[in-house]
């Protein structure tokens, strides 16, 4: 016990006696927090149009007015040329052209028909869908109106019809920094976990430090705890410092309870810091500790579900996030800060992590030799 | 000169040495394709939803049978009550849930009109509005059903047609990007530590005694990362032709001429990285959260940035990875030539410039 006493005060002054690192851990976790989630907006919004008014009628103008009117859309171009439309998309300009053919009003009234013609970038194809989508029912809208100055409207409802009302649960106002704050959080709770845990004994073998520890009596397990204590200490501090910004700068309140994240937390760092300490047992310099972490992590990362519904990978993507300890951060701080999830309903989560930590320890312990 | 060759020979031992860094070095470009081109997409599919059905009768029936055959609904779940609702919701179970009330089949023919709600996580904005979306269309589509044979006057309408990328291919806009990453991760944060290493180690200062210039101390030091990321990029673009189907529509040799512009942009960074930081794990921290994050998240190719704040949409003309990303972009994928790229060059050039000046003012000839 005294000795891992006396290990964990070594390893503290390690860590507090290098400003720059120290930095780096709190203020850069801090900065990005602050930053990041204001960029991450996944809305598709500001999409910027370009129209080709070939007909210059009353309807033309009136159906540019009511695109120009709506939130989604920018007109950045009114013009007759077709070419030139498509030019503002070569030129990265315009998202979207409408064509309105030089016959549309006199068509549309003459014989009830009249045709538009859209072209979309969809190098991002997500994009061009909901653009799409949008300008549709902005056309669908003024298609209405134009026939109620047409026809009159029956008295009654001589079609069925059915009402579709939607309900936006947990998150009513639709805000995207509330989805990716929690997100964001886990992301640098883990790369300060991971990533210092990996460099920390790897440091010690590289400068050649290590061993003097191994020639004196400390064990194998005392050894592993004095490495694995401080940077748990550390991971739960940038959690706190994190959740206090949240709460400051975007007003994100967990509805669940503190204890939850907190317990949960606890036990995610021990898999994550585990994760650390197996690489660093098995990589000979910092460098290589350092990619090899950053490659595991990444794609720990970017198959979480972090920026991504995971709902939609294929099968075999699906199945590897049931071993991915990150997917099962982000869900459960996502399930507890936005819907108010308690241990209980995390209760699976919480133990296939503690699994994975268990898991992950013995290993490291197992395999770290006294001895080359 | 001889002597500036032995140098580059002494670098490439360095980095021919180290077998598990080189093998990640060549496998981080094609994980990242391959994890973005099979398993990410921003669409939104196979999404488990709830049903419950206060009616019971053949037309809720007929659309939950519709929803259940489209590729974006999975799993219905039939509920009984407005309590085990949320708690479903509340254990991450579910994306939404369609509620439909009692009678719904004999209002929708006695008053032609019938309500339906429903109700959508909105943890993810994203994927709850899609949804609302997808499912508000499906129940359009039966009810216009009911209706058919009835002309409908003054009809609109609206031809479609997707430019540069007919199918909605999502790689068409990740592979730019992660050329992005992996070239700005290999160039700045590997110069970064091998020089810091270095001093770190101490052999810095054998180096620095020796007669060569520092300057082509440091260009020795650069040229075999300059090699690899080339590899890298071969094996990006090579891949996404062959595997992905993504096509390389302009000019090959302006697209590598940009990617070598944008990887001395790169190794410029991380030579001014290694400059501030005294040890490797600063250099690292520095790379990492401080390249690797922003590039992902100002380049455009995650989240657009014409939807940040104004200050963010400043800040992002600093991060060299969101002009290369529109140069590849309209090179590889629209298939434009210099002409609408050159502005971008221009910055990326100018960056380049500035980077470097910087860096070799700050390079320190002589260790404290």
């Amino acid at each position: 016990m005294r000795t891992l006493r006396f290990l964990l005060e070594k390893e503290f002054r390690q860590i507090f006696r290098d400003p720059a690192i120290l930095r780096l851990i709190f203020i850069m976790p801090a900065i990005q927090l602050l930053v990041l989630p204001l960029a991450a907006d996944y809305e598709v919004k500001n999409i910027s149009i370009s129209v080709v008014d070939q007909d210059r009628s009353s309807y033309s103008r009136q159906l540019v007015e009511k695109i120009s009117a709506s939130s989604y859309f920018e007109l950045v171009n009114y013009t007759s040329s077709y070419t030139q439309a498509l030019e503002d998309v070569e030129d990265d300009k315009a998202d979207v052209v409408l064509q309105i053919p030089s016959s549309f009003e006199r068509e549309l009234v003459r014989e009830g028909k009249g045709e538009l013609f859209m072209a979309l970038n969809a190098i991002n194809g997500v994009k061009a869908n909901l653009g799409g989508v949008y300008l549709r029912s902005i056309i669908n809208d003024f298609n209405q109106d134009i026939r109620l100055t047409w026809v009159q409207p029956p008295r009654q409802n001589l079609q069925p019809q059915i009402q579709v009302t939607s309900l936006n649960w947990f998150n009513p106002l639709l805000n995207y920094q509330y989805f990716m704050v929690p997100g964001i959080l886990v992301i640098l709770v883990t790369l300060v976990g991971s990533f210092l845990s990996a460099l920390n004994i790897v440091k010690e073998k590289e400068i050649g430090t290590i061993e003097q520890i191994n020639v004196t009596p400390i064990r194998k397990y005392q050894f592993i705890l004095g490495k694995l204590i401080p940077f748990w200490i550390l991971g739960l501090v940038v959690l706190t410092i994190g959740m206090i910004l949240a709460r400051l700068f975007y007003g994100i309140i967990p509805e669940g309870s503190l204890f939850t994240i907190y317990i949960f937390a606890a036990v995610y760092l021990l898999s994550v810091l585990g994760l650390g300490l197996l690489i660093s047992t098995y990589t000979e310099t910092q460098q290589q500790a350092m990619l090899i972490s950053f490659f595991i992590i990444m794609i720990f990362i970017l198959l979480g579900g972090l920026y991504t519904s995971i709902d939609s990978m294929p099968e075999w993507a699906r199945i590897s996030t049931k071993f991915n300890p990150v997917a099962y951060f982000i869900e459960v701080m996502r399930m507890v800060v936005l819907k108010g999830s308690t241990l209980y309903d995390i209760r699976f989560h919480l133990l296939t992590v503690a699994g994975f930590g268990i898991f992950l320890n013995s290993w490291a312990v197992l395999s770290y030799k006294k001895r080359n | 000169m001889k002597q500036f060759l032995y140098f580059i020979r002494k670098e490439f031992y360095h980095l021919l040495r180290d077998r598990r860094t080189l093998f990640i070095l060549f496998g981080m470009p094609i994980t990242q394709i391959l994890i973005f081109g099979f398993a990410l997409t921003n669409e939104v599919k196979n999404s488990a939803i709830a049903i419950l059905d206060n009616s019971k009768d053949e037309a809720t029936a007929a659309i939950i049978h519709q929803l259940e055959a489209s590729q974006y609904f999975d799993l219905l779940l039939n509920i009984n009550s407005n309590a085990e609702l949320e708690s479903t919701f509340q254990q991450g179970k579910i994306r939404m849930a369609v509620v439909f009330p009692e009678q719904f089949q004999r209002s929708l023919l006695h008053n032609n009109l019938a309500q339906v709600q429903l109700i959508a996580d909105a943890t993810d904005p994203n994927v709850a509005n899609t949804l609302t979306t997808y499912a508000t269309s499906i129940i359009m589509d039966y009810q216009q059903s009911l209706s058919n044979g009835i002309p409908i006057p003054l009809m609109v309408n609206t031809e479609m047609r997707m430019l540069y990328n007919p199918q909605m291919k999502g790689s068409y806009n990740f592979v730019p990007g992660v050329m992005a990453m992996v070239l700005m991760l290999v160039g700045a944060m590997m110069t970064s530590i091998s020089i810091v290493r270095e001093k770190e180690l101490g052999t810095m200062e054998v180096i620095l005694v020796s007669p060569i210039v520092p300057m082509r101390i440091i260009i020795a030091k650069m040229i075999p990362y300059l090699i690899l990321s080339m590899v890298n990029i071969a094996s990006i673009l090579l891949l996404s032709v062959y595997a992905l189907d993504v096509p390389i529509r302009g000019s090959l040799v302006l697209l590598v001429a940009e990617c070598f512009l944008f990887t001395l942009t790169a190794l410029a960074l991380g030579l001014l990285i290694s400059s501030v930081s005294g040890s490797q794990q600063v250099a690292m921290l520095i790379s990492l959260m401080g390249l690797f994050l922003p590039t992902i998240m100002f380049s455009g190719f995650m989240f657009p940035v014409e939807n940040m704040p104004i200050p963010l949409q400043v800040l992002s003309n600093l991060v060299p990875a969101k002009w290369f990303y529109y140069i590849v972009k309209d090179v590889m994928i629209k298939g434009t030539g210099l002409k609408t790229v050159w502005m971008e060059t221009l910055i990326l050039a100018g960056m380049l410039v500035v980077l470097l000046t910087v860096s070799i003012r700050k390079f320190k000839v002589r260790l404290e």
